[in-house]
C-alpha cells in the first residue's frame, strides 16, 4: 500500500499527488513511469513520474481525469492509500548528455511530465527552450516552473487566452524558420500534437524524441499491448521506450490502437458516474 | 475365422478385460463453455479409494521416477487406500510444494502415469486425480503445518513467484533458510495466476497454496521489479542475500513476422489471458479491466496456451473459434486432454494451415486472415515433421479477432541488468545442469528462463534442483 502524502487540484481536469514510495524514489530517473492499480477491482494503468524526492522517498504524479480509473484515483485524498504502485519502469530519458540547444515541448498534462526531463537537460548544460501549450489559459500547467528553469520560454493556447494564439508547433515552426540552431526536440502530449511536432522537425532532420502513451497492462514487457511500429520494427513502449524517435513512429497506428477499448471505457465511466450520483 | 490345419485353438488364460481409470465428473461441455468455473470436478472420497485400490503397490515403483519432483507416489496412494487422506497430503507435500496445482495441470500421461506397471495392460492408475483429491481434501479440512528445523540464519532471494520460484522457496524454507520472493506483479503464481485460466486452475487454489508457503515463513514482496528497483548484484552485495534464485520465466510474447500484427484486434495470448485471468476482465465492468472479443476468432498456435486462449474466447461469447496450426493433429504440442476438451466445447481445428497476413479495415480492426495450406516434409531438428507451404494455396478465413499463441521468449530485464550473467543466443540463462548455478557464483536459475517456454512441472523440478544446489553451495549436504 502506498500512501498519498499530498494532493493538489491543478485545474478543472488535472490533479497532482505526492506518493510515499521510497524504493522507487531512490532509483528512478526522468522519463520513467509507474503502473498503478488503485484498488482490488481496479485496472493497471501507466503514469509517467512527474517528479521525485530521493530524500523524502516520494514520487509525484500528475494526471488528467479522462475515465474511470483516473477519476477513481482523483477521488482519493491525502492519507488514502493506493493498492499497487510499480516502478520505475521503462528506459530513462537520455538527459545525461549535452546536445547544445534543446527544445522541450509539453502539451496539456504533458507539460507536467516534460518538466523533470527539461530540468535534467538544463542541468546537463544545454541551452533550454520550453514551449508550453494547452487548449486554454486555465489548462496551462507548470507555467512558472517552466519559466524558472528555461533559458527561453513560450506559452501557446489554442484559443489565444494566453501567450501565442495557436499550437506549440506554430512556435516551433517559427524558431526553425528563424534559422535557430536546435539540436534536440523533446515532446510530450496528446498523440496528434507529438505527430505534428515530428512533422515540423522532419524536413530539417532535427532529432526529435516523443514519449508514447500506449495502452499498457503489465508494463514489464510480457504482453505486447503497448506495441508500436517504430521504423518498421515492432517495439514495446514499456520496455523499449516509452521514448522513441518521432520521425520513425507510426502515429496513425498508435491512435487506432489507443481507441481499442473506447466502448468499454465509456461504459465503465458511465457506471462510475452513476455510483457517484447514487452516493450523494 | 476357421482355425488353420483343423487344430484346436490354444486355450487362453481367462483374464478380466482391461480397466479404465475411475472417471472424474466434469461439467457438461455445452454448459461449461459459457462459464469460468472449473471443468473437472474432482473425485469423491469413494472414487479416490476405488482408484487407489487398483494400485499394485510395486516393490520397485516406476511411477516415482516419472515425476519431476519425485513425489513418493506409492506411499501416498497407499494412504489413500487406508482412507488416511490428511497423511497422504502431508506425504506429498514433503517433496511437492504445489500438489493441488500439479494434480490439475501436469501432463501425467508423459510423466508419472507413463511408467505405471498397471498401465501396461490397463489405463494407468490416475495418480494426478488422486494427488488432486488429497490436496483438495487437506485444504478443505485445514491441513497442519509440518515441523520446521531451526533457522540457519542465511537469507536467500527468489526472483519471480511462478512455479519454479515457489518450489525453490518452499524447499529452502523447509531446510531452514530465510526466504524472500520478489514478484513484479501484484499477485503471486506467475503463469499459474495470469496464464492458466480459472476453468482449469481456480485462482483461490493458487492463492491458498501460496498462503501455505507464507505460513511456513516465506516472505513475498509484490510490485517489485528486480532489475529496476534493485539489481541481482545489489541484493547479494548490499542487501545481505547469500544466494539468489532466478525464476523469472519466459514471459515476452512472440509475434509472427507477417503484415497486420499491430492491428487493434490482434492480441498476444499473454495479453488476452492476463486481462481475463489476472485482471478478471470476464467480470467487466465489476472489474475495471476491459477485454475485447469478436464473433469469429482465430488463435494461432497449437500448444496449451493456444487451447486456453481458444476456450477462453468461447466463454467470453465468441460464436466461432478456430485453432490455426501449421502442422497436423499428431504434432499439436498441447496435452491430449486439453485438445479433447477444446473439441468437446466446440473449438474448430484448422490444421496444416499457416497465416500469411492479417487483414484490417480503416479502423485497424481485423476483417480476415490470409492463410496458406501446408504439407509435412522431413523431420526437423526438433524431430517433428517440418511444415512446408503448398504454393498457390492461399485462402482467406473470415475472422475479426486474432490471438497469437506461438510461444514466448525470456524477459530480458534481468540479463540486461546483471553484468557477468551468461546468456544463450535465445536469451536463456546458462546454468550448470546439476546444481542450477549460473555463470555468477551464488546466482542460480531454473524454469522457463533457462529452458525457454516449457511446462509447470519441469519448472518445479528445476526449482527443486536449484534449492538443493543452493544448500550445497552454502555448505549443506
Amino acid at each position: 500500500m502506498y500512501e498519498i502524502l499530498f494532493k493538489q487540484v491543478l485545474n478543472s481536469v488535472t490533479k497532482m499527488m505526492v506518493v510515499d514510495a521510497p524504493d522507487i524514489a531512490k532509483v528512478c530517473k526522468p522519463g520513467q513511469f509507474v503502473m498503478i492499480r488503485v484498488n482490488e477491482t481496479g485496472e493497471r494503468f501507466p503514469l509517467t513520474i512527474a517528479d521525485f524526492d530521493r530524500e523524502k522517498g516520494t514520487i509525484t504524479i500528475v494526471f488528467q481525469e479522462v475515465g474511470k480509473s483516473t477519476l477513481l484515483l482523483g477521488s482519493l485524498e491525502k492519507g488514502d492509500k493506493i493498492l499497487d504502485f510499480v516502478g520505475p519502469l521503462g528506459k530513462p530519458s537520455p538527459t545525461d548528455k549535452k546536445y547544445g540547444t534543446v527544445v522541450a515541448i509539453g502539451g496539456g498534462c504533458g507539460s507536467a511530465i516534460v518538466f523533470p526531463v527539461a530540468r535534467a537537460f538544463k542541468e546537463a548544460g544545454n541551452h533550454l527552450i520550453t514551449i508550453n501549450g494547452a487548449r486554454s489559459m486555465d489548462l496551462l500547467l507548470y507555467r512558472d516552473e517552466m519559466g524558472r528553469i528555461s533559458d527561453e520560454t513560450y506559452v501557446t493556447t489554442d484559443d489565444g487566452t494566453c501567450g501565442t494564439h495557436g499550437f506549440v508547433t506554430n512556435v516551433l515552426a517559427d524558431l526553425i524558420a528563424e534559422g535557430r540552431q536546435i539540436d534536440l526536440v523533446f515532446a510530450v502530449g496528446p498523440v496528434p500534437m507529438m505527430k505534428f511536432v515530428a512533422k515540423t522537425t522532419e524536413a530539417k532532420k532535427i532529432p526529435t524524441l516523443v514519449s508514447l502513451n500506449s495502452i499498457m497492462v503489465d508494463g514489464t514487457g510480457m504482453c505486447g499491448a503497448c506495441r508500436v511500429n517504430v521504423g518498421g520494427q515492432m517495439k514495446f513502449a514499456c520496455v523499449d521506450g516509452p521514448e522513441f524517435d518521432g520521425h520513425e513512429v507510426d502515429f496513425d497506428e498508435l491512435m487506432g490502437r489507443l481507441n481499442a477499448y473506447r466502448e468499454q471505457e465509456a461504459l465503465s465511466e458511465k457506471q462510475w458516474a452513476e455510483e457517484q450520483g447514487g452516493a450523494t | 475365422m476357421a482355425e488353420k490345419n483343423g487344430e484346436a485353438p490354444k486355450k487362453k488364460r481367462k483374464r478380466p478385460p482391461p480397466t479404465k481409470k475411475v472417471p472424474m465428473p466434469e461439467q457438461d461441455p455445452l454448459v461449461r463453455n459459457k462459464n469460468f468455473q472449473e471443468v473437472a470436478l474432482g473425485y469423491t472420497a469413494e472414487q479416490a479409494v476405488e482408484e487407489a485400490n487398483k494400485c499394485l503397490n510395486c516393490r520397485d515403483p516406476k511411477c516415482i521416477s516419472g515425476c519431476p519432483v519425485e513425489v513418493d507416489i506409492k506411499t501416498f496412494v497407499g494412504l489413500v487406500r487406508e482412507k488416511k487422506f490428511m497423511e497422504a497430503a502431508l506425504a506429498i507435500k514433503e517433496t511437492n510444494t504445489l500438489p493441488a496445482i500439479c494434480g490439475r495441470v501436469c501432463p501425467q500421461e508423459t510423466q508419472c502415469e507413463a511408467p505405471c506397471i498397471y498401465g501396461i495392460r490397463n489405463e494407468p492408475i490416475a495418480i494426478g486425480r488422486l494427488e488432486r483429491f488429497v490436496s483438495d481434501y487437506a485444504r478443505a479440512h485445514g491441513e497442519p503445518l509440518p515441523k520446521l528445523p531451526r533457522k540457519i540464519g542465511k537469507k536467500i532471494a527468489v526472483i519471480g513467484s511462478g512455479p519454479a520460484g515457489l518450489t525453490c522457496a518452499g524447499d529452502l524454507v523447509k531446510i531452514g533458510y530465510d526466504v524472500t520472493i520478489f514478484e513484479a506483479f501484484h499477485k503471486p503464481g506467475g503463469v499459474l495466476m495470469y496464464g492458466i485460466p480459472e476453468f482449469r486452475l481456480p485462482k483461490d487454489i493458487v492463492m491458498s497454496e501460496v498462503e501455505y508457503l507464507e505460513k511456513l515463513g516465506v516472505e513475498i514482496k509484490y510490485n517489485y521489479v528486480v532489475g529496476k528497483i534493485r539489481t541481482v548484484l545489489d541484493l547479494m552485495n548490499e542487501d545481505g542475500y547469500a544466494a539468489v534464485f532466478l525464476g523469472t520465466g519466459a514471459g515476452a510474447p512472440n509475434f509472427m513476422r507477417i503484415p497486420g500484427m499491430n492491428l487493434v484486434t490482434v492480441f498476444s495470448a499473454n495479453e488476452f489471458l492476463t486481462r481475463v485471468n489476472l485482471m478478471k476482465a470476464y467480470e467487466f465492468p465489476k472489474y475495471d479491466t476491459p477485454v475485447r472479443i469478436g464473433d469469429r476468432v482465430a488463435v494461432i498456435g497449437g500448444g496449451n496456451v493456444a487451447m486456453d486462449a481458444a476456450r477462453t474466447s468461447l466463454r467470453l461469447g465468441a460464436a466461432e473459434v478456430n485453432i490455426v496450426y501449421r502442422r497436423s493433429k499428431n504434432e499439436l504440442p498441447a496435452r491430449a486432454e486439453e485438445v479433447h476438451h477444446a473439441e468437446e466445447e466446440g473449438v474448430n481445428f484448422r490444421l496444416l494451415t499457416n497465416p500469411t497476413e492479417v487483414i484490417g479495415n480503416e479502423k485497424g480492426e481485423v476483417i480476415g486472415m490470409q492463410c496458406i495450406k501446408m504439407e509435412l516434409g522431413e523431420p526437423d531438428d526438433s524431430g517433428r515433421r517440418r511444415p512446408i507451404p503448398i504454393e498457390g494455396s492461399e485462402f482467406i478465413i473470415d475472422v475479426d479477432t486474432v490471438i497469437v499463441a506461438i510461444g514466448n521468449s525470456p524477459n530480458p530485464i534481468i540479463p540486461q541488468t546483471t553484468p557477468g550473467l551468461e546468456v544463450s543466443r535465445w536469451g536463456t540463462i546458462v546454468i550448470d545442469e546439476e546444481s542450477g548455478m549460473s555463470s555468477l557464483p551464488g546466482v542460480f536459475a531454473g524454469g522457463d528462463i533457462v529452458t525457454g517456454a516449457a511446462t509447470v512441472i519441469s519448472a518445479m523440478g528445476a526449482g527443486k534442483r536449484a534449492a538443493r544446489g543452493i544448500h550445497k553451495y552454502l555448505g549443506g549436504e
